[in-house]
Parts: structure tokens; sequence; C-alpha cells
């Protein structure tokens, strides 16, 4: 037996051991349990068994997600900054108006709410960056690793580490490193440099939001690359390597077109995520300097939660069209993904 | 060292070294660097002192000033190294600097009090690591309750997620039955609903339910994940038939073949899915930042949030509290690293 498998069958163990940790109070709870559900069953009979155990889980979905779902629209129509439906008087399309009114769409300081607008803008800047490179970086990462590298389940949870992270220490880990007296200020003196006011200047806030999130998530969508790339039939390399096709060449035939189905799938998650972004953004800039950080969720965020007044209504309204955004890209998700399957199958 | 150098210089096959090569390992070296170093760095200023951590340029370790006891002071007093007028080099301890002068003292000799210009001492530092950083949040602020918070939302929210996900999908499974596939497009729908969607309705049904304000509000509204549901019963479909029509034959209740056959086959899917669940709860953040507004009740996450948005940013305490905050997750994922990497690849989820 060598060192290595040693190790594993070690580490396998320690694994199993933490899962019965759970397992061992979990039995006999189910134990204490089964007595009453024998009388149940004896009452609804098996066919009536699915229903009993879909029930906890149904009823929680209804009670957060679908009634939720409908009562959006409920709180969107309304107005006033009452939580309870039935003290919000009715107002229509009101807050959707309130939301879309613009002079002049291109000019944010036209807009009754220049926050909302100057969030969709400053959004659709970071998914078209954050989006790009990250596909970009992700598919390098999952090519390098696909080659034939030592220690590659080392180097693929290097890159895959940033992803566990919360949202809080990835944004704190970073802050401290772009602070005025931080890491990369003595860096930059280092080389001859003055000192950069990161959080200072939109463009600077706006460039290590998007490089802070692509830091955090790159893990996770190169594996997904890297799982396509896997499944790539290596004989076709070989086949080419004896035509001594010339390795762009390959790349552009082959991985590219075989890896498609799996880069729409990343793409398209990407752009869901990236829509939606908020948690580290919010911990790293607050949204700032000024408005220049501020997202769409932020906005949500900010007008239905935090802010003096708050204003549910639009919030709704805002979350609403956020919805809609979303829905489409759902849509793209689902066709990526069948495209994947299909190619799968 | 014949072996190491076959290591380091390994490559795809026996020609000579491609510009793709060297572009490979520069890239893992690079990927390395930019991974791990902001954490290590992270790490390393946890365990500076406050001083240390506002110096620029910062010190690579942390670094605390040596200080000895002297006779006839009641505080150490911090050792500095000193350039003496006739070119020698001393370790004189410091009484006290006044302007540009300070009052020092030779520690053997504590009498003899001599008036230096401070450009001409540098202070003497070993490495040292400041755990007062570590103990004192946790005396002093909520952290301890931030941590249990934490913990206790990162559990109960697990186990629930486990218990009625794993109920759905053995229904789902299992039966044949009226509406079964109503059902599956119901959870493959609300699959796609993310929680930024409907954060007001939420809160709403959350407050109507007394919840605001509790850990209870946090760990509930997301109990029902369809990414469970769906990958528990994807793992469920290839338990064989066979095993529960023999356990039903042996007049074994619908609730002990779920509990007794179905559950145990399925292990490895509900390790994958707890390890899934924990890593969500411990990482939440802006569901808990709108339901916990009382400090008592924040979690980790939102406890550090609000400690580093004040305006006089005590970072010593904050680094330091980082580093509690991803230590559990590290630690998980050291150990279970190839459960968590072919989860995703396999689910494409996360």
């Amino acid at each position: 037996m060598t060192a290595a498998t040693t190790e594993a069958t070690l580490r396998d163990r320690i694994g199993s051991g933490a899962l019965a940790l759970v397992a061992v109070p979990l039995r006999a709870l189910f134990s204490a349990i089964d007595y009453p559900m024998r009388l149940v069953q004896r009452v609804v009979g098996v066919v009536g068994m699915p229903y009993l155990f879909l029930i906890p889980n149904l009823a929680f979905f209804g009670t957060f997600v679908v009634i939720p779902l409908f009562i959006n629209f409920g709180f969107s129509v309304t107005g006033g900054t009452q939580l309870y439906l039935e003290d919000r008087p009715y107002v229509g399309a009101e807050q959707y108006g309130y939301l879309l009114d613009c002079e002049n769409v291109t000019d944010v300081s036209t807009c009754r709410e220049d926050r909302f607008w100057r969030s969709i803008y400053n959004t659709i800047t970071f998914v078209f960056f954050q989006v790009g490179f990250l596909v970009i970086f992700s598919l390098v990462t999952a090519l390098v690793l696909n080659r034939k590298i030592r220690a590659r389940g080392f180097f693929r949870s290097v890159f895959f580490f940033p992803v566990l992270l919360s949202p809080v220490v990835v944004a704190l880990i970073w802050k401290w490193i772009l602070l005025r007296d931080g890491l990369l200020n003595a860096f930059i003196t280092w080389l001859g440099g003055e000192k950069i006011l990161f959080f200072i200047s939109p463009t600077w806030a706006m460039f290590w939001a998007i490089f802070v999130s692509i830091w955090a998530h790159m893990g996770f969508y190169t594996l997904i690359l890297l799982a396509g790339l896997q499944a790539i039939p290596p004989d076709l390399y070989e086949a080419a390597e004896m035509d001594g096709t010339k390795p762009s060449r390959v790349f552009w035939r082959i991985t590219l077109p075989l890896l498609w189905p799996n880069m729409l799938v990343v793409i398209v998650l990407a752009l869901i995520k990236g829509v939606q972004i908020f948690d580290e953004v919010f911990v790293l800039t607050g949204g700032g300097p000024g408005t220049s950080t501020l997202f769409i969720v932020q906005y949500i965020y900010e007008t239905g939660f935090a802010s003096q007044i708050q204003n549910f209504g639009l919030a709704a309204a805002a979350s609403v069209l956020l919805g809609a955004v979303l829905l489409v890209l759902t849509l793209a998700q689902l066709y990526a993904a069948q495209r994947r399957e299909a190619k799968a199958a | 060292m014949n072996a190491v150098r076959t290591f380091i210089t390994a490559r795809r096959d026996a020609r000579a070294w491609h510009w793709t090569d060297v572009f490979t390992y520069a890239y893992l070296a690079l990927g390395i660097f930019l991974m791990f170093g902001p954490v290590v760095w992270l790490a390393l200023s946890s365990f500076k002192t406050q001083a240390g951590l506002v110096e620029f340029p910062p010190t690579f370790l942390p670094l605390a000033q040596v200080e000895v006891p002297v006779e006839g002071y009641d505080e150490p007093l911090p050792l500095f190294r000193v350039t003496m007028e006739d070119g020698s080099v001393r370790e004189l301890a410091q009484i006290r600097r006044i302007g540009i002068v300070a009052q020092m003292i030779d520690p053997a000799d504590p009498e003899n009090v001599m008036r230096l210009p401070i450009a001409d001492r540098e202070p003497i530092r070993e490495f040292s690591l400041a755990w007062k950083n570590y103990i004192d949040p946790l005396q002093k602020f909520n952290f301890v309750r931030y941590l249990y918070n934490s913990v206790f939302v990162t559990a109960a929210a697990t186990l629930i997620t486990l218990l009625i996900n794993s109920m759905a999908a053995y229904g789902l499974a299992i039966y044949e039955f009226k509406g079964r596939n109503f059902v599956l497009a119901f959870v493959i729908g609300t699959l796609m609903i993310p929680i930024t969607v409907i954060l007001v309705p939420v809160y709403l049904v959350v407050t109507e339910l007394g919840m605001v304000n509790s850990l209870w509000g946090v760990i509930i509204p997301g109990a029902a994940t369809p990414t469970g549901v769906f990958l528990l019963r994807q793992y469920m479909l290839t338990i064989p038939r066979d095993l529960i029509e023999a356990a039903r034959m042996d007049k074994a209740s619908e609730w002990s073949i779920y509990w007794r056959i179905v559950m145990p086959l399925s292990l490895p899917a509900l390790a994958v899915l707890a390890i899934f669940s924990i890593m969500w709860r411990w990482n939440d953040f802006l569901w808990p930042l709108i339901v916990l507004t009382r400090s008592e009740n924040y979690t980790l996450q939102i406890g550090l949030n609000s400690f580093q948005g004040e305006l006089n940013v005590q970072w010593h305490y904050v680094l330091a509290m980082t580093v509690v905050t991803l230590l559990p997750v590290t630690v998980v994922f050291a150990f279970l690293q190839r459960f968590i990497t072919t989860g995703i690849a396999s689910t494409g989820m996360k």
C-alpha cells in the first residue's frame, strides 16, 4: 500500500466519522417517528404516503417562494410605507411609472428616480466586464488544469478555494489589501509610484468590484469547464496529432466546439449571478464612492429596508423588473442546459 | 535530488520545452500567489498589534517591540538599538520620549539616564503573535454570541433541509402518483426564483409569522431548497426497486423504507447536500442582513459587516474575526475537497 492510498483511506475515515456524528442522533429521532407514521399509513394507505412525504417541503416552498411571488405584485401596485398589504392604498402602475419616469433614458440626471437608473447602468457595466473576463479566465484556467500537469488536484483546489469563502470575508480580505496604507499601495510606493486611493475613485472602485468578484467565483466556473474538457474523447486529439494539426487549430476546431455547451451554461449562469451582484461589493465599497458601484440589488435592499422611509412598493416594483430580466436569462439557461444534456446523451 | 528535478520539470511529453509548458507553470504559480496570497496576508496581519497594523510600509511578519523589565520601573520598557555618538551600537531601554529627544537607560545600569535624539534609535523587534486580537473581541464584544448564532443557524438549517428535502425527494423518486410531474415541474420552477426577487414579500411573511429578529427567520425561509430535492431525487432514482419491493413484502412501513433503506443508500448524495447547505448557511449575507436588526441576533457575517462599517474601524479585531469566520470553511474544504469539487462538477450548482 502506498502512502497516497493510506492518506486517502484516512481522509475517507475522517469523512465518514463526521457523517456518523450527524447520523446517530438522527437515527434515534427517526425511530421515534416510526410508530406514529405506521398509524398514519394505516389510515391513508400506501397511495396516500407520497403526499405525506411531500407536504413539509411543499409547504415551505409555498409559504416562502410561491405566495411571496404573488404578494410581490401586490406590493408593487400599492403605495405608502405600511408593511401589511391591507393598510396599503392601491396606486396602480404608479410605482413602475415613478421608476421609469425619465426625460432622456441615456442621461440619468433627467430621471425622477436617478438612483435606480444609476444602479441599472452600473449593473450593466459590471456584468459586461465581469462575465466577459470571468469566462475568459475560467476557460484559460480550465485549459491549463486539463494539461498533463503534476498535482492537478492540488491546483484545482487552489483555484477553487475562494469560492467557499463568504462574501464578507472575501470583501474584507481585499479591502485590507486595497486600503490607503495597504499592501498594494506599499508595493506601488516601493516601485516608485504614488499611493492610490482606490475607494475614492469611481473607476478604481468599479475595477476592484469586478476584480474581486471574479477572484471569488472563478473556481466554480473553472470546475464546470474542466468537467466539459475532460469529457472530450481523447482519440480526437490523438487523431489530430497524427495528422499534424496545429495546436491553435485543434483548439478552434475540436476543443471549443465540443466545449461550447458547457461554455453556454457558464456564460448564462455567470450572467444570472452577475445581475444579482450584491454581497461582496456592498461590503467592499458600500456602493460608493457616491453611487458609482451601486447595483440593482443594493438599490432594492436600500429602498425597501435600509433607508429612513421603507419604500416597500418601490422596492417590490424594482424587484419585479429584476425578476423579468432573470426570467429571460433563466429560459436561456434551460436552453443551454438542454444542449449540454443533449450532448452528453 | 534527481526525483525533485524530474518532478519540477515534468511535462506533457519528452520533447523539448514548448512555450505552452512555460506558460502553464507560470500561470499555476501566479494562481497560487493570487488565490492564496491575500488569505495568507490576512492571516499574518491578524496577528499584528494595533501599532504594527498602521505601520507603512507594512512588515511581512507580525512583529512586536521587545520589552524588558527594568529595576525601578513598574512597566516593562521598550528596547531600542541606539547608534551612539562614537559610532558604537548599544541596546537601551526607553523611559519616555519628549519631542525629538528620548530618555534612555541601559537595563543593566538603571541609574544612568541618557538623553538621545530619536533619529539615532531603532526599535528592536521580534516575531510575536498578538493573540489579544482574537481574545478581546470574543470577550469584550458580542463575537461569541455571533459565533454561536452562526453555528446554530448552520446546524439547524442543514438538519431541516436534509430532512424535508430527502422526504420530498423520496416521494418523487419512489412513488408513481397523481400530480407527480406537476410537483416536479413546480420544484424545478422554484429553482429559478432567487431570494433577491422576493425580498419584500418574504419579509412580510416572516413578519406575519413573528420571526423577524429571530434566528428562525433566517433558518426557515431557505430550508426547502429545490437544489436539494433535485439532487437527492436524481440519486434515489438509481436505487434498485427490488430492494423496496422486498421490504414491502416483509411488511416494512413506508416510513421505515424511507429511513432504513433509502436514506442509508443515499448517504453520498446527502453528504453533498449537507456540505452545500453548510456553505450556504455559514456564508449567507443578504437575507440575515434584512431579518436580523438587533445586535444580539447577528450571525458572524452580519456582525463582521457592522464591525467593519463603523466610523473608526478597529482593523486588528476585524482581521482576527475574519480569520475565525473563514477557518471552519477552510477546514471542511481541506478534508472534503474531493466531495465538494465532484459534487459541484456533477450537479453544476453551488
